[in-house]
C-alpha cells in the first residue's frame, strides 16, 4: 500500500516510499533522517515540528506525508547555504541569546523566515503574532522577538 | 571595578551553532542500532486493585520482543521514599501507575501491541483531597505505610516538617496587628518542549549504558545502580551519556519509571531500548509542581516591624514519592528568611493521595510559599496603614544578619532591589488609585551559593591542554539550555588568560566526567564554576612553570595572553601556548600540563531542628508590575514588569537575562493562566491547547535590572540565577491586582473567573 511522493525538499528533488498513513514529520526524521525538525506534542499546538511548505509554515507532525507531493519543502537543515553558512536569522538568534534548550529552536527560526519573507519589517505585534504558533519554555521570547527585530533592520 | 577580558561579556551559547542547524542531538533523534521501542501501559483507574493480567495476545503479535508486569519483574523500588516500582503489582494507585510494558521492533507494533493486554481490576475507594486523607478512616494509598507515634497505617507521610524559632504565640499577643489567611496553589507542569525519553543498553558484560536527559548524572547514576543490584546485577557498572536535554526545570532531578522499564527491557531482549514520552504521557506521567494548601498567619507592631511568622501547610505527595516531597525544606527558607522576622513557626506535612505524585520544578517550594508570605505582606501593611513599599523596607533583609534558621546572609541586595523597582514603576506616584490599574511588588530569598541538600554539594573538574592550546574543560555540571559550559568557558577562560573559543568543555559522559551533586538549586555558575576556577588556576601554575624553563624565566613573571606565555618584564621572552605544550609533551621524562579540582562550598546540612547554614550566600531580588484589571472580564494585562535581582555579579548577562526572563514568563503563567487540571485523579488537560503556558503574544515586556553585590564567595562574585527569576512573580500580580480593583485572590491561577467572582462579591458585600 506504499505510494511513491515526489517533492523538493531544501532545493533538492526527492522520491519516497510513504505508508498512506504517516505525516510529513515522520518521512523527513524517519525515513530521511533529517533530525532537526522536532517533535514536541505531535498535535500541531507546539510548533517545534515546523517546516516551509512552498514557503508557508506547516506544523509537519499533523501535516499527511502524501500531501508534500509535488510540492517543495524546506526544513532547518535547508536554511544554511551549502558551503555551511548560517542565514541572518540564525546568526540573530545566536548573537541575541534567542536560543537555551534549543528544542523550539529550529522550528522558531522557520516560523521567522516565513514572517520575514512576507513582511521585511514586521512591527514588534506582528513578530509576536507570526511565532504565536510556536511554543518555547526557556526563554519567555523576548530574546527570540530581539532577534528577529535584528535581522529585519530594526 | 575589575578590568576582565571574558567576565561579564554577552558572548554567545557554544552549542547554539548545533542547535540553530539542527545538528543538535536529543534523545528522540538517537538511534541505536538494532535499537527496540518500548511502551508503556498506564491504569485506567485512580485506586484498583489488579485482579488479573493478559499479555498473551500482545506477545504473540510479530515484532513484539517482551512483555513485562510487575509480577515477572524483579522488585526494584525507586524515589526518595523507595515507594515506588517501575511495574505495579496487586494494586495501582493513580491513573499515571504503570501495568505493563513493551519492547517492540517499531513504534507502531508497540503502541498495537500495548492494545493488545487485557487488565481486571476491582476498582478501591480513591481519596483526592490531602485534608480528606489525613482523616481517620480515610482508604489507604499505601496499606503497609505505618507513622505517628502509634505506628498506624496512615496516609501522613513520616516526613515532620518543622521549624521553630523563637516564641511565636508570645509574639503574637504582642503584635499590633495579626492577619490570617488561606492560600491554595495547584499542580502546574514543566512543559518542556523535548519529551522524556531515554536508550538504555547493556553490553555482554551485563554493563548499562543509559543515554539519558538527567540534570543528575552521577545521582541517577547511582539510582541505575540499585536497580541493576535489585536485579542480581550486583557489580555490574553504569555509564549514564547525557544527549542535549530538551528542557530541564526540576523535571529530570528524579528518576522515573521509564527509565527502569527501559532497563528492564533492554535485559530482558538483550536489545538496546528506547522510551520516548507522547506530550499526553508527558502531562499525565511525569510530576508537576507540589499543590499545597497554606494556612498563613503573620504579625507586626504599630510601627509595621514583623513580629512573627505561623505557617502550617498541607500538600497533595500524590501516589508516590520522589525527592519533590523535600520541597518543605526548601519553603522553610523564605519562611525563615525573607524580610526580618524574628518568630517563626512552620509546620508542613506531606500527604498520600491517589493523585498523580509531584516533583521538583524550579524554585522547588519557594515559588508556593512566597505567593503566601509575600502576598500576606500587603494584607498586613495595609492593616497596619503603610505603604507596602515602605513595609517591605522596614524589615527587609541586611548584610551580617544572621536569620532565625541560622542563615548568614552575606552580601544582601534586597534594598536596593525594592528601591529601583519602586523607582521604575514611580511607584509614590502611581500606587492606591484603585482605578483598574494597579502596581504591586514582591521579594524574593533564595540560596545563591549551591545548598547542602545531600552530604555533598561539591561539583569536580578536570583540566588538561592538548599540543595545540586547546583547553579541554571536563565538568561534572549539567548545561540544560541555561549555559552552564558557556558560563563555565569564561569562567576558566578569564582565570587563565586564554580565549573563551579555545576552550572546550565536556560535560555528558559519566565514564570521563567528575562527580557532580546536579543541576538543582541554582548551583551550577556558583559551584561548578568555582570547581572550573579552582582547577583553571591549578592548571595554569603548572603551566607557567613548565614555560619559566623553557623561557628562562621564573614563573611569577609570566602570564599568558591570545595564545602567548609572555613574561611581563621582558617582551622579547615569549612563546606560543602550543609550542610550550608540546614541548613538554614531547621532552624525555615529560610531562602532561593537567589538573583536576574539587570544590565544595562551606554549605551546612539543616540540623536536626533544619537550621544551619544551608548556602554559603543568599541570593536576593524583587519584581514590581503594573497590571490593568478589566472589570467587565476579570482579565488582567501585564503593563510593566521590572525584574530587579541580585546576582553578586552576572558573568554573562546575555545568558543571566535569559534565565530571568524564562523564569519570570514562568511564573506569569503559574500566577495567571496555568493549571493542570485532575478530576478524580485523572489529568484532564493534557496538551497544550487545554494548559494555557504563554505564547509569544502573551508575555509582557520584562526589564531586568541586576545588582552586583560581588560575593566574595561566587566565582568572580556571582550568585546562583536559575531559580530566582520565577519566586516572587506570582505574589507580585496578585498585589498588583489588588491596588487596581481592590479583591485579593488567594488561590493560584488568578483566572478571570477568580477576578470576577471576587469583585462580584466586593460589590454584593457594599
Amino acid at each position: 500500500m506504499k505510494q511513491t511522493i515526489n517533492f523538493i525538499l531544501n532545493g533538492e528533488p526527492v522520491s519516497v516510499e510513504v505508508e498512506p498513513h504517516l505525516t510529513l514529520l515522520q518521512v523527513l526524521r524517519d525515513k530521511l533522517e533529517l533530525t532537526g525538525t522536532k517533535e514536541g506534542c505531535g498535535m500541531g499546538e507546539c510548533g517545534a515540528c515546523t517546516v516551509l511548505l512552498n514557503g508557508k509554515t506547516v506544523n509537519s507532525c499533523i501535516f499527511p506525508a502524501l500531501e508534500a507531493d509535488g510540492k517543495s519543502v524546506m526544513t532547518i537543515e535547508g536554511l544554511t547555504d551549502g558551503q555551511g553558512h548560517l542565514h541572518p536569522i540564525q546568526k540573530a538568534f545566536i548573537e541575541y541569546g534567542a536560543i537555551q534548550c534549543g528544542f523550539c529552536t529550529p522550528g522558531m527560526v522557520l516560523s521567522a523566515k516565513a514572517l520575514l519573507d512576507e513582511n521585511t519589517k514586521p512591527t514588534e505585534e506582528e513578530i509576536r503574532h507570526g511565532i504565536a504558533g510556536n511554543l518555547c519554555r526557556c526563554t519567555g521570547y523576548l530574546q527570540i522577538i530581539e532577534a528577529i527585530k535584528a535581522v529585519s533592520g530594526q | 571595578m575589575q578590568d576582565f577580558i571574558n567576565i561579564g561579556k554577552r558572548i554567545p551559547k557554544m552549542d547554539a551553532e548545533e542547535k540553530v542547524t539542527g545538528k543538535a542531538v536529543y534523545i528522540p533523534d538517537l538511534k541505536v542500532p538494532g535499537m527496540l521501542y518500548g511502551k508503556i501501559l498506564y491504569s485506567p483507574h485512580a485506586h484498583a486493585r489488579i485482579l488479573r493480567i493478559d499479555t498473551s495476545e500482545a506477545e504473540r503479535l510479530p515484532g513484539v520482543r517482551a512483555v513485562l508486569t510487575g509480577y515477572n519483574t524483579p522488585p526494584i523500588k525507586f524515589g526518595f521514599y523507595k515507594d515506588n516500582p517501575p511495574l505495579k503489582a496487586n494494586k495501582v494507585r493513580s491513573f499515571r501507575d504503570e501495568v505493563a510494558a513493551l519492547a517492540a521492533i517499531d513504534p507502531d507494533i508497540a503502541e498495537e501491541a500495548i492494545n493488545l493486554i487485557r487488565v481486571e481490576y476491582e476498582i478501591l475507594p480513591a481519596i483526592f483531597d490531602p485534608e480528606e486523607a489525613m482523616k481517620e478512616g480515610a482508604p489507604l494509598i499505601h496499606e503497609e505505610h505505618l507513622g505517628g507515634k502509634e505506628k498506624k497505617p496512615t496516609n501522613v507521610l513520616n516526613l515532620p516538617w518543622r521549624l521553630i524559632a523563637g516564641d511565636v504565640d508570645e509574639a503574637r499577643k504582642n503584635s499590633a496587628y495579626v492577619a490570617e489567611d488561606r492560600f491554595k496553589v495547584t499542580w502546574v507542569a514543566h512543559c518542556c518542549l523535548g519529551t522524556s525519553g531515554c536508550v538504555a543498553q547493556f553490553d555482554m558484560k551485563s554493563n548499562l549504558t543509559m543515554y539519558s536527559n538527567t540534570q543528575i548524572p552521577s545521582l541517577a547514576q547511582k539510582d541505575y545502580l540499585d536497580a541493576l543490584s535489585a536485579m542480581g546485577l550486583q557489580g555490574k557498572k553504569v555509564r549514564v551519556i547525557k544527549a542535549m536535554i530538551g528542557g530541564g526545570f526540576g523535571s529530570k532531578l528524579d528518576t522515573y519509571a521509564y527509565e527502569y522499564i527501559a532497563i528492564l527491557l533492554a535485559h530482558k531482549t538483550r536489545k538496546p531500548v528506547k522510551i520516548i514520552f507522547t506530550r499526553e504521557e508527558e502531562f499525565f506521567a511525569t510530576s508537576p509542581r507540589q499543590p499545597a494548601i497554606i494556612d498563613i498567619a503573620q504579625g507586626c507592631t504599630k510601627d509595621g516591624k514583623m513580629t512573627f511568622r505561623d505557617i502550617r501547610m498541607t500538600l497533595d505527595n500524590g501516589a508516590y514519592t520522589s525527592w519533590g516531597a523535600t520541597t518543605p525544606s526548601v519553603m522553610m527558607m523564605p519562611i525563615s528568611s525573607l524580610y526580618k522576622v524574628p518568630n517563626v513557626r512552620y509546620v508542613a506535612k506531606c500527604v498520600y493521595t491517589n493523585n498523580t505524585y509531584s516533583q521538583a520544578m524550579r524554585g522547588y517550594g519557594n515559588p508556593q510559599a512566597t505567593f503566601a508570605i509575600d502576598s500576606q505582606i500587603d494584607i498586613l501593611a495595609e492593616m497596619a496603614g503603610i505603604d507596602p513599599l515602605d513595609f517591605r523596607l522596614r524589615n527587609a533583609n541586611t548584610p551580617g544578619e544572621v536569620t532565625p534558621q541560622n542563615f548568614k546572609i552575606n552580601t544582601c541586595g534586597l534594598r536596593e532591589c525594592i528601591d529601583v523597582v519602586a523607582q521604575r514603576l514611580d511607584w509614590r506616584q502611581n500606587r492606591g488609585r484603585r482605578d483598574g490599574r494597579g502596581f504591586g511588588m514582591a521579594s524574593m530569598i533564595h540560596v545563591g551559593g549551591g545548598a547542602r541538600v545531600y552530604k555533598s554539594d561539591g561539583c569536580g573538574t578536570i583540566i588538561k591542554i592538548d599540543d595545540f592550546g586547546t583547553v579541554n574543560v571536563i565538568t561534572g555540571a549539567t548545561d540544560m539550555g541555561q549555559g552552564a559550559e558557556t558560563v563555565i568557558a569564561q569562567i576558566v577562560a578569564e582565570e587563565m588568560g586564554v580565549r573563551v573559543e579555545d576552550v572546550v568543555v565536556t560535560h555528558t559522559d559519566t565514564d570521563i566526567c567528575p562527580w557532580d551533586v546536579g543541576a538543582h538549586a541554582s548551583r551550577t555558575t556558583f559551584v561548578a564554576g568555582n570547581s572550573a576556577r579552582g582547577a583553571a588556576k591549578k592548571v595554569k601554575e603548572q603551566l607557567l612553570e613548565v614555560a619559566a624553563k623553557s623561557l628562562g624565566e621564573s614563573p611569577e613573571n609570566l602570564d599568558i595572553r591570545d595564545r602567548i606565555v609572555f613574561s611581563k618584564n621582558d617582551p622579547e621572552k615569549k612563546s606560543p601556548l602550543g609550542k610550550i605544550l608540546r614541548a613538554t609533551h614531547y621532552a624525555a621524562g615529560g610531562k602532561m600540563v593537567m589538573a583536576e579540582y574539587f570544590y565544595d562550598p562551606p554549605n551546612e546540612n539543616l540540623d536536626k531542628e533544619f537550621k544551619g547554614n544551608l548556602s554559603v550566600t543568599y541570593a536576593y531580588g524583587t519584581h514590581g508590575v503594573e497590571v490593568e484589571v478589566d472589570k467587565e472580564t476579570g482579565q488582567v494585562k501585564i503593563l510593566k514588569y521590572i525584574a530587579a535581582h541580585d546576582v553578586g555579579r552576572a558573568i554573562n548577562p546575555m545568558l543571566l537575562e535569559g534565565q530571568v526572563y524564562g523564569g519570570a514568563t514562568m511564573g506569569i503563567g503559574y500566577a495567571l493562566t496555568e493549571r493542570l487540571i485532575l478530576q478524580n485523579g485523572k489529568v484532564m488537560n493534557p496538551n497544550f491547547l487545554d494548559y494555557k503556558m504563554l505564547t509569544a503574544k502573551d508575555v509582557p515586556n520584562i526589564e531586568t535590572i541586576e545588582i552586583e553585590t560581588d560575593d566574595p564567595s561566587g566565582p568572580f562574585g556571582a550568585k546562583g540565577i536559575g531559580e530566582p527569576g520565577l519566586v516572587p512573580t506570582a505574589p507580585a500580580i496578585a498585589n498588583a491586582i489588588y491596588d487596581a480593583v481592590g479583591v485579593r485572590i488567594k488561590e493560584l491561577p488568578i483566572t478571570p473567573e477568580k477576578v470576577l467572582a471576587a469583585l462580584k462579591e466586593k460589590t454584593n458585600l457594599k
